[in-house]
């Protein structure tokens, strides 16, 4: 466990210390700027437009940061080799990538916390109200994003960057399109497209289970049952996941 | 006790493609350290030195074979804790300054900080990079780095330190620094095994050395032994004022003769027709100017045995 928090510290200091999470901190401030200048545009709807741009500006820019930043964990120690005087020290594999999910998650975290804290002000200083569903809308984009940076950390460790990019990404928008999915699924005149389709609905993960943000910025809360559901289903995903990740990773060679 | 044991090491890469023929890098390697000695591990280019050392340390697994680190295997993650190690051409994480970089690895090895911050001056000191212990490694050169890596494989004071060509990229000044390192570990009672193709470091300070060719293992020992056992003591003669038809008699004896000027040196395959060469050289009326007993190195044996199977 100690072995766990050195490398998730180290993980934690290496992604500060790289700019690129001060540039995605920067762009969201330009969309909650942008949703207070939308919404001064628009008479009666403001509220709602300024929670709309808010939740959405925070839900892409941390998943942003999980996909990139996400991929880049492992396969950066591998492409420049400093997981060879890592894991010749006494630590074992799954400690490392363990470490590793942690060290991003906290950074997740504490960039959503920030994010967070921006959208409210954004939302007093326009005057608006603050709903409880806003809390329970960024809870779930936390879920969502820690279930990216398991699908992300899981194709790092057999695939190169580009390659684990590009198949976090498609996971994640088929991870959104899963209802049609099953639509389609249902339409299609082949038996065997409709196998295939279904079974492709049941193993994707359906991520816009994780998105109440519509109802959200109307200000309705979520069922408490609901909420629990979502994110037990969010968190279980991502440990099978990082389950595979280990298994995975402790089999190859360097 | 050997401080490492490795038997009938074998290791082929599977190819990425079924197609593709699988590449069979180590055959057969068997090779013990024993504790408290420095053993130098030699090869050309891709011999599989590094393979060897990755296996060790279980960032590779064996195809075949068995390997033991101070007594335990490979997989036993628990007495890396007990080995340093410092990769070829070392990289490392270029935002950290190189204290910080030694206190991450001090954590990894699971010193606690009082000790860290108690080894650290001290092993920036012993590799030289006092002045830069704030600077981050993105700022250092490429042997500022192979120090710092040293430096790295020395924290937590391990018993058995393993280096992958550790003098690689170091100017001369390092590479004597690196040695001195080297020998003054032995004499803390330590345990170094480390690769290189540079067989005058091996010459140098080795007590014992293995010459991996292709994979395979070559030869085995002590350097005096090894230069004993496979290469002829020749003799080198010096002689002034001899010429051409003068030295008719002495070709037959001589394994190479090479004439320049007023100056011949005649090389023999041993001390057995010393003496009868000697006389025919004076009865020929030439001047001695010099008689070397030539002991072969062990360059002589790495390029021999190396190109044997070629
Ligand atoms: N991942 C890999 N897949 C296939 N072949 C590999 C792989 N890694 C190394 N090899 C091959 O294994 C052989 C031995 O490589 P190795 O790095 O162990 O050599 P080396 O003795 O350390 O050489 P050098 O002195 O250049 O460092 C080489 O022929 C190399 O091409
Ligand atoms: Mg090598």
């Amino acid at each position: 466990m100690k072995l766990l928090m050195v490398v998730a510290g180290n993980t934690f200091r290496e992604t500060i210390r790289d700019k690129i999470l001060y540039n995605l901190v920067l762009f969201a401030v330009l969309l909650i700027g942008a949703s207070v200048l939308l919404g001064t545009l628009t008479i009666g709807e403001q509220a709602r437009i300024v929670n709309d741009l808010g939740l959405a500006a925070i839900n892409l820019v941390a998943v942003i940061i999980a996909i990139f930043v996400g991929i880049g964990l492992v396969t950066k120690e591998i492409e420049r080799r400093t997981v060879y005087t890592i894991l010749a020290r006494p630590i074992t594999r799954v400690q490392f990538v363990l470490g590793k999910y942690m060290g991003l998650g906290l950074i997740v975290m504490v960039n959503i916390a920030i994010m967070f804290v921006m959208f409210l002000g954004t939302i007093v200083l326009t005057g608006n109200a603050i709903h409880g569903s806003l809390f329970q809308a960024v809870e779930l984009i936390l879920v969502e994003t820690l279930l990216v940076m398991a699908m992300a950390l899981f194709f790092s460790t057999f695939s190169s960057s580009t390659l684990s990019a590009t198949m976090t990404l498609g996971l994640f928008v088929i991870g959104h399109l899963t209802s049609d999915l099953k639509g389609i699924a249902e339409k299609s005149q082949s038996q065997l497209m409709e196998a295939a389709l279904t079974a492709l609905y049941y193993i994707c993960p359906n991520l816009e289970m994780l998105n109440i943000k519509g109802q959200a910025a109307s200000g309705l809360l979520v069922e408490f049952g609901y909420q629990a559901t979502a994110t037990a289903y969010g968190l279980l995903y991502a440990g099978l996941l990082l389950t595979g990740a280990c298994v995975i990773f402790q089999r190859r060679d360097f | 006790m050997d401080a490492i044991v490795v038997k009938r090491l074998t290791k082929t890469y599977k190819p990425l493609w079924p197609w593709e023929k699988p590449a069979t890098v180590l055959s057969d390697v068997s090779l013990s350290v024993r504790e408290g000695e420095i053993f130098g591990f030699l090869g050309h280019n891709g011999a599989g030195k590094t393979t060897t050392m990755k296996i060790l340390l279980g960032l590779l697994r064996a195809t075949n074979g068995q390997v033991e680190l101070l007594g335990s295997p490979a997989e036993n993650v628990a007495v890396r804790a007990r080995i340093g190690y410092l990769p070829e051409s070392p990289y490392f994480y270029d935002y950290l300054t190189a204290e910080e970089f030694l206190c991450f690895y001090g954590k990894l090895a699971g010193l606690d900080r009082e000790t860290i911050q108690k080894r650290i001056p001290q092993l920036l000191e012993r590799v030289s990079l006092t002045e830069a212990r704030h600077r981050q490694l993105r700022k250092f050169s490429k042997g500022m780095l192979q120090r710092i890596g040293l430096a790295q494989a020395l924290i937590h004071d391990p018993e058995l330190v393993i280096l992958d060509e550790p003098m690689s990229g170091l100017d001369p000044i390092g590479r004597k620094e690196v040695r001195d390192l080297i020998l003054g570990l032995r004499d803390q009672g330590k345990t170094v095994f480390f690769s290189t193709h540079i067989i005058s470091d091996v010459e140098m300070i080795c007590d014992r050395v293995g010459i991996l060719s292709r994979g395979k293992m070559l030869a085995l020992g002590r350097i005096e032994d090894l230069v004993d056992a496979h290469t002829a003591r020749s003799v080198e003669v010096v002689c002034d004022g001899v010429v051409g038809d003068d030295l008719h008699d002495v070709k037959k004896l001589a394994v190479r003769i090479l004439q320049r000027g007023e100056r011949c040196l005649i090389i023999l395959s041993g001390q057995d027709h010393l003496e009868k060469v000697l006389a025919a050289l004076r009865q020929a009326g030439g001047r001695l100017v010099s008689v070397i007993p030539h002991k072969g190195s062990l360059e002589e044996i790495f390029l021999e045995q190396t190109s044997r199977k070629a």
